[in-house]
């Protein structure tokens, strides 16, 4: 009987449209000045369109006029949450170019506080990832640990965000003599906090409903679009650098590279989640083995590098991070390009986030960890 | 115990002394209409100052510390700032849903709590159908969001009105139903009854378990009902900016939020005459000491303290859980909220039946 | 059948314990707030604020008691600068005691609207006459407030700097 009914009116009525929402460039939470354009079907979405340019700053310009020793500082304002390994990209480039061995004391503190920063910036990604889905007060949890590592920065960088503490050659300064003591501190401290992380976000039904099985990315999708660091990680992309390509202390110090398989939402949080532990393990084997001698290679107060191409590459909070220098032999380089991590995270959304509903997409934006001035430097 | 009912028929008496009928019966609306908007006024005040301070508390800040002593004046003077500020209409929006929704939303929230019995005889409206009454009038508070969503020509508020209307249209049965299983064990819908009826011990404790899982029940679907996180999808700030409400601004936005925190009153008010006893002291079996003291705090002080408790237990979960999505919020109504209040209704029903209950 | 239902009420329970494991994080914190306050109630606590030494808040140029610094004007900061926020003006003057023409520095000129605090400025100077001072309070009504000119007035060259 009741297909005899015309429904054709009705069914014209219930046709549903699809429609434009602009997301950003002012947002809560598309963390800086990214502007998506979606494409909805009620509340699910058909299409991303990442925008970006908003503070494009261009640095690599910039960085063509500089000296290799001003470079450096520039590298802090791109992903200023793991601004001492962008340095050290930088300076590694450079020291591979003049083949400068640096001292062993040089090499094991920074190495120390590469894996502060990424603990820095990890915490920072916890809290903010948890504010993202609605508790806020994850937010102000992280924020706390991570002021201790600021306070650790402050006392030895001078700074605590742009801390620009490498110089080609080496360090700054020396470590402040409360360094060791301080970083034993906060690891201290950080391992009773860690597993309150779990008890808060990772236990709780709400948040793994909000998190498992959401935004799925194949390894295959990984590799093509060059998805780098925890992100590409949890899709089971062994593309840690700190083990393929290592550089510093890390050939010397036992650190697991966390891989999973699930390539969901809860997969990325729970690789970093675990990243923080193994960043835990490296400055415990580091700390106390920090060996005498100088804080810098001594290198001529102009640095002029040979003719030629030079890449390095090197791992930070985000990924994959590489500096690939042109140099014709003058004091600036001809050509600097900056492989950033960001960048190549950011556009495989539209592949990840296609078919999940708006509130997904917040949850697999944080998941990915972007950083707006990473990606448009 | 102190009653006020001799307390507002004496000013009944004297206002029917000194004027005619008519005026004294005008009067007297007035002069309720006026408390009730001078309460409605300093519940909201009172309330946002409250969960900005606990929740800073739980999230090892400070809060507001410095407008009088101790921060107290900083929801005056943020609401002073509020009504200063320009009223701003978009362009395109249909100006009279516009500015009808904040007036939907207030006047639900407001006819609500005047059902709520402060202490013996302290009650504007005591009808026999009572909690049917605040069922039904607090699902009205949904037209305004529906309202402000559709008529701001924003889709941010859209998205966020409709997701309200899905969500409060959903829960609104499981508000129902776990009040109606403690009508089950009251026996009767007059609020004023049904804390008589909790003179020899509180639901909570006379009721069973029945009565226990009644009580989180009707907290969770409350707590959606009104929007507030762990459900607080049409605001969801991360996701929609401000939802509903994202065009609104200087008092028109004090309306909504207003009615926000003054609902929140409404479910811990509720809760507490229905599950906790109203008004009615902490009693403790047979010990005459003990009731003794307890009685010498004033009623009204105890349903304050009820109240106090039971919004704390909702700021705790809003500051603690992460938002649902909106599937998922519907799936947690009806796939487990739904069946578990019809099964305590049923078990309710066999223990009534069977005249276990208090 | 009634594996089902078992499961259904199993995962209710789980769901509940851990929505209670949550809440006992943030029930702990707010009971033990007065000892876990983080917040540093910031313009009250002026006078015990006490940043560390290597703290870089803005260029400074150092002078002592007689109101003599120890630049020469050797403009190894300016070069040393990225963002151009150092500006050296300087002349020849005659020098009353021996009567040669010497370098002398006219005005100190620092853009703290440019500056980056990336520190080269400091690893630069030979003299060490500048470093990085702690004051971070910054913030002014007008931007030209922000061109400072650091060398005092009448400020000479201290002695022995040179040699």
């Amino acid at each position: 009987m009741s297909d005899q009914l015309d429904l054709a009116p009705a069914t014209d009525l219930l046709t549903s449209q699809e429609y434009f929402v602009n997301m950003g460039p002012q947002h809560p939470s598309t963390h800086g000045v990214l502007r998506l354009v979606l494409t909805i079907d009620g509340e699910i979405i058909r299409k991303v369109e990442p925008h970006i340019g908003y503070i494009h700053r261009s640095i690599e310009k910039m960085c063509e006029k500089d000296t290799y020793r001003q470079i450096v500082h520039l590298t802090d304002r791109m992903d200023y949450l793991s601004c001492h390994i962008n340095n050290e990209a930088v300076c590694l480039a450079v020291e591979q170019a003049l083949q400068i061995e640096v001292p062993e004391r040089v090499k094991v503190i920074r190495t120390i506080i590469d894996e502060l920063t990424r603990l820095a910036s990890h915490q920072l990604w916890w809290g903010v990832m948890g504010m993202d889905l609605g508790a806020i007060t994850s937010f102000l949890y992280g924020f706390r640990d991570r002021e201790m590592i600021n306070d650790i920065f402050e006392e030895t960088c001078g700074a605590r965000l742009t801390m620009n503490y490498n110089v080609p050659g080496g360090l700054m300064f020396d470590i402040h003599p409360n360094f060791q003591k301080r970083t034993k501190d906060f690891v201290a401290h950080f391992k009773t906090k860690l597993p309150e992380y779990d008890q808060l976000l990772s236990d709780n039904p709400i948040f793994r409903a909000r998190t498992e099985g959401i935004g799925y990315m194949s390894k295959e999708d990984a590799v093509a679009y060059g998805v780098t660091g925890p992100s590409g990680r949890a899709s089971g992309f062994a593309c840690d650098v700190r083990k393929r390509h290592p550089y510093g202390m890390y050939p010397q110090v036992d650190f697991k590279e966390v891989l999973m398989t699930d390539g969901d939402c809860f997969a990325r949080y729970k690789a970093r989640i675990l990243e923080m532990w193994e960043s835990l393990r490296i400055i415990e084997q580091l700390i106390d083995n920090i060996p005498e001698g100088d804080f810098q290679a001594p290198t001529k107060q102009v640095i002029k590098l040979p003719k030629g191409e030079f890449y390095q590459r090197v791992e930070t909070a985000r990924g994959d991070f590489g500096v690939y220098i042109i140099s014709d032999g003058n004091k600036s380089p001809y050509r600097l390009k900056f492989r950033s991590p960001g960048f190549s995270n950011l556009f495989v959304l539209d592949k990840v986030a296609r078919g999940s509903k708006l509130a997904d997409l917040v949850a697999i934006m944080s998941t990915f960890d972007y950083v707006m001035p990473d990606i448009d430097r | 115990m102190y009653d006020f009912t001799t307390l507002v028929q004496s000013i009944g008496n004297f206002l029917h002394g000194q004027f005619s009928p008519g005026v004294a019966t005008a009067l007297e609306w007035t002069l309720v209409i006026l408390v009730y908007l001078a309460l409605y006024a300093i519940l909201g005040l009172v309330l946002v100052y409250v969960e900005r301070r606990v929740c800073a508390f739980f999230q090892l800040r400070l809060g507001p510390n410095r407008v009088g002593w101790a921060g107290t004046a900083q929801t005056v003077a943020d609401a002073l700032k509020l009504l200063l500020k320009e009223p701003v209409t978009v362009n395109k929006a249909d100006k009279l849903l516009y500015n009808l929704a904040p007036f939907i939303i207030t006047l639900a929230a407001l006819t609500v709590i005047s059902l709520v019995p402060f202490a013996k005889g302290l009650q504007a409206f005591d009808i026999n159908i009572g909690l049917l009454f605040i069922v039904a009038v607090s699902s009205l508070g949904v037209v305004g969001i529906l309202l402000a969503g559709w008529s701001s020509n924003n889709k941010y508020a859209l998205i966020g009105a409709m997701r309200s209307g899905a969500q409060i249209v959903s829960y609104e049965l499981s508000v129902g139903l776990s009040l109606l299983t403690m009508v089950l064990l009251t026996g009767t819908l007059q609020l004023s009854t049904i804390i008589e009826t909790q003179a020899n011990g509180w639901w909570i404790f006379k009721g069973h378990v029945p009565a226990i899982i009644a009580f989180f029940l009707y907290l969770t679907a409350s707590i959606a009902e009104i929007n507030r996180g762990p459900f607080d999808l049409p605001e969801a700030e991360s996701e929609l900016t401000a939802g509903f409400h994202t065009e609104y601004s200087g008092l028109k936005f004090a309306f909504f939020f207003l009615a926000e925190f003054v609902n929140m009153f409404t479910v811990a008010a509720i809760a507490t005459t229905v599950f906790l006893g109203g008004w009615m002291p902490f009693h403790l079996g047979d010990w005459a000491g003990f009731n003794a003291v307890m009685d010498f705090v004033p009623p009204i002080l105890w349903f304050f303290l009820k109240v106090s408790a039971v919004i704390f237990l909702m700021m705790w979960f809003k500051w603690t859980f992460p938002r649902l999505r909106i599937d998922q919020l519907l799936k947690l109504e009806w796939k487990y909220l739904m069946p578990l209040n019809l099964m305590n209704l049923v078990f309710t029903a066999i223990l009534v039946y069977l005249g276990w209950h208090g | 059948m009634f594996r089902a239902i078992y499961e259904y009420f199993k995962e209710i329970l789980l769901a509940i314990r851990g929505l209670i494991n949550g809440m006992r994080i943030t029930g702990k914190y707010i009971a033990h707030a007065r000892k876990e306050i983080i917040t540093q109630e910031y313009p009250d606590n002026r006078d015990t604020l006490q940043m560390f030494d290597r703290f870089r808040g803005e260029v400074v140029l150092l002078h002592n008691e007689n109101n003599e610094h120890r630049c020469t004007g050797c403009s190894a900061c300016e070069v040393a600068c990225p963002n151009g926020s150092i500006e050296i003006i300087w002349a020849r003057r005659e020098d009353p005691e021996t009567g040669k023409k010497k370098k002398q520095i006219e005005t100190f000129v620092y853009h703290l609207s440019m500056c980056t605090m990336c520190n080269l400025c400091i690893l630069a100077c030979p003299t060490d006459a500048i470093k990085m001072g702690h004051d971070f309070e910054h913030a002014v009504f007008d931007r030209s407030q922000l061109t400072k000119v650091l060398n005092r007035p009448g400020s000479k060259l201290e002695k022995g700097v040179e040699e």
